[in-house]
């Protein structure tokens, strides 16, 4: 998948503007689509990549506080990690107002489990399904909300940790990561996680997705190095401060030219 | 395309091409807009209000369609009098930026508004709120928005500062819209802005011909000119 | 009763020539025959209380609830019809919910009060329909302060600062005048509210009774939820040794 939200969902076109410079709707388009159908919805303020991982007490997520309008860094202090009751935190890439719109009926939804006082409350499992209903409900509708989210959760002793997209797609996996991350961060995340889901401690869980959040910052172009880490464990749902990591610079001091150059 | 396509008008409709923005201090808000209106590249209104009022003490700054937004702004408008007529006390600025933002949200497809609203109420007091194209809310200390937004951010961002009275912060808002109308070709003619605080509302004008004026360059067309020569009189130093 | 047999009391749609519906007082009857219910507004929070009269020892403990919650920081409470009551909640619910989806913020008690009197009231009007046979007992925790407020049949409401309604409210309602209640804490209210409920209980009519008690406050994050098992048995102890020691 792209991982340029406006691109998602639509079939590929290089032939204009493929450093999303513009939000889509002040775009040229001249693509064979642009008279056609696609009149469904675009994103404008979006959100670009989350992280996750399982480590040994439970699912570590992250996503940067920046919410862009095209190239343009619009809002710089937006939370894409979001706490849905006690046991599960929902990370959104994509459009913004979707991702709010999500978590006012997921809000709806605890509330309605809340207010039924049955013993029962609703775990990340629960709250997936629910929610790639939802999405997929939408794309049939060819009305989709346009995010790609990941679910993270821990509950009754168990770990919990899923994708699902505006397509409705859904997988599982003990390392995931949406948007550019899923061409970047992924394959540092599996290399350094997989087969160690038992035994990663908090502290390296975190320095791998410090170390994954850093080179989306070098990578990525609708980044911000500024974002919070969200842990879901035994003891509930921890959403940190923001905060930003160590980068290093210095080594281009001496770089000439691009070539032959040497002053 | 002659023009860009701001965002998705039909064809001829009015545009509210727009500079506007809302910050919060200490004692209230300070909003503000330009007065221009075009279709195309026609300017349609040269004084036009942007800045409208939907309860007693909030107001939203409109840009986008000027049709779109007016019809909002005018269903927050009754929605906000049948709000306070059943809760029997004035709503809060949240209230209403929830209302601006239902509408926006629910009618993406059919809409062009960006809207800043901002006011003062009982249990907060003032407070800004910037709802983008997609129907998005975000609450802000500052919000620009419109077309000539794009070409202040620098500016804003290296000025604002926390802790303004209410003469800092209008000047701050005067000067940030005189620099996007001066770089915007849509934005333009007098500035407009309200100072909201719980006493009263406030209105602050600034005619098209007493703008703040920054640097306005001279740039010259053609080949550039030899540097000036140094006076053949005057013997250089030469060392011994 | 002297409506009887006039046929005015037949319809709520029909006013006696004295200008009462007598359906509407009928209603008050069925609220009246139901086991108390109370509700206390303290300093930092509310307490419901419930006297669930239990008419079979078949019944599963705990079943057949009064208190009902219908948002996060709003608890109902009621004396009457049970199924009465439950429809009404989750008519609470509803508009608990779409006053969310409106104004994107948690309703406060008056405006949910205010519609669930508008619901009620609509049931007085209708020859189609009986009108609820409840009194209900609203409690909420918000941004401004703890609020308490009682629907009955006709659809009026008020707010209160102590409520009692069914079958032992007068005596209820002369112990709650007793209470300092703005002095109260939540936990101290939870305490008076079960030497309330153990009180007014009729050991000679009704034998075996349920203590069902919810508070909304700072010990419990101001969420509506019932009370603690371990406070509850507290609470009960301490009202059966009030209620010896004034035997004695």
């Amino acid at each position: 998948m792209d991982h340029f939200p406006t691109n998602w969902g639509r079939p590929r076109s290089e032939a204009f503007d493929a450093y999303g410079t513009y939000p889509i709707h002040q775009r040229p388009k001249t693509d064979s689509f642009s008279a056609g159908v696609q009149r469904t919805q675009q994103p404008i303020v979006t959100g670009t990549s989350v992280l996750a991982i399982k480590y040994k007490d439970g699912i570590m997520m992250a996503a940067d506080n920046l919410a862009s309008y095209g190239s343009l860094a619009r809002f710089k202090d937006i939370q894409r990690l979001h706490p849905v009751g006690n046991n599960t935190v929902i990370g959104a890439g994509g459009d913004m107002s979707d991702f709010q719109y999500i978590q006012t009926i997921l809000d709806e939804l605890i509330i309605d489990e809340f207010t039924a006082q049955d013993g029962h409350s609703l775990g990340p499992a629960e709250i997936h399904e629910y929610l790639a209903q939802v999405m997929y409900a939408r794309r049939t509708k060819m009305n989709p909300l346009w995010n790609s989210l990941l679910v993270g959760g821990f509950k009754d002793g168990k770990r919990f940790l899923a994708y699902v997209d505006l397509l409705g797609t859904t997988y599982t996996a003990s390392t995931l990561a949406t948007g550019f991350g899923g061409h970047l961060a992924q394959p540092l995340l599996r290399s350094a996680v997989e087969g160690k889901e038992d035994t990663l401690t908090e502290e390296e869980a975190l320095a791998i997705i410090e170390n994954s959040m850093r080179v989306l910052f070098y990578r990525d172009a609708r980044s911000l190095n500024k974002y919070q880490v969200a842990t879901i464990t035994e003891s509930g749902v921890k959403i940190s401060e923001s905060k930003s990591v160590e980068t290093s610079w210095s080594f281009a001091e001496g770089i000439r030219g691009y070539g032959a150059q040497v002053q | 395309m002659d023009h860009i396509d701001w965002n998705r008008l039909k064809t001829g409709e009015v545009n509210l091409g727009t500079s506007i923005m809302a910050v919060q201090f200490d004692g209230g808000v300070v909003i503000g807009a330009d007065s221009r209106t075009t279709t195309g590249s026609y300017i349609a209104n040269r004084v036009t209000d942007k800045l409208t009022h939907v309860h007693d003490r909030i107001y939203c700054c409109r840009s986008g369609s000027a049709a779109d937004t007016q019809a909002v702004a005018d269903v927050v408008h009754y929605q906000l009098q049948m709000y306070s007529q059943t809760a029997g006390k004035a709503p809060s600025v949240h209230t209403a930026a929830a209302a601006f933002q239902k509408l926006c949200y629910d009618n993406k497809d059919a809409l062009s508004a960006g809207i800043i609203v901002a006011g003062w109420d009982e249990a907060h007091g003032p407070s800004v709120y910037n709802i983008p194209l997609g129907g998005g809310l975000f609450r802000q200390p500052w919000a620009i928005g419109g077309s000539g937004s794009t070409y202040v951010y620098g500016y804003c961002d290296a000025t604002y500062q926390e802790g303004w009275g209410r003469d800092e912060t209008v000047n701050f808002v005067k000067n940030t819209l005189a620099l996007a109308m001066s770089r915007d070709g849509s934005s333009g003619g007098v500035i407009r802005m309200c100072v909201i605080t719980e006493d009263k509302v406030e209105r602050l004008f600034v005619p098209g011909n007493e703008l703040p004026r920054f640097w306005e360059g001279h740039e010259i067309l053609g080949a550039a000119e030899p540097r000036k020569k140094v006076a053949s009189d005057v013997v250089p130093m030469v060392e011994a | 009763m002297t409506s009887i047999g006039t046929g005015y009391d037949l319809s709520a749609s029909t006013y006696s020539p004295d200008g009462r519906i007598f359906q509407v007082e009928y209603a008050n009857k069925a609220v009246e025959n139901s086991g108390t219910a109370i509700g206390l507004k303290v300093k930092d929070g509310i307490v419901l209380a419930v006297e669930k009269l239990v008419h079979s020892k078949l019944l599963v403990p705990e079943a057949n609830r009064r208190i009902q919650t219908v948002d996060r920081h709003i608890g109902l409470a009621t004396a009457g019809l049970l199924a009465d009551g439950r429809h009404l909640s989750n008519r609470a619910r509803d508009e608990a919910s779409n006053y969310r989806d409106t104004y994107n913020s948690p309703p406060p008690l008056k405006a949910i009060a205010d519609r669930l009197g508008l619901y009620v009231q609509a049931y007085t009007l209708y020859s189609s329909v009986r009108p609820f046979g409840i009194s209900t007992i609203l409690g909420t925790v918000d941004p401004d302060g703890p609020g308490l407020f009682v629907v009955e049949p006709s659809g009026v409401f008020f707010g209160y600062n102590g409520a009692a309604v069914g079958k032992g409210r007068q005596l209820a309602k002369t112990e709650l005048e007793k209470l300092k209640l703005t002095e109260l804490s939540v936990r101290e209210a939870v305490i008076e509210a079960a030497r309330i409920i153990y009180l007014v209980h009729d050991d000679a009519k009704e034998k075996e009774f349920e203590l069902e008690m919810s508070w909304i406050g700072p010990e419990s994050n101001n969420l509506h939820v019932h009370v603690p098992k371990d406070l509850l048995e507290e609470a009960e102890a301490a009202a059966k040794a009030a209620l010896e020691s004034l035997v004695e």
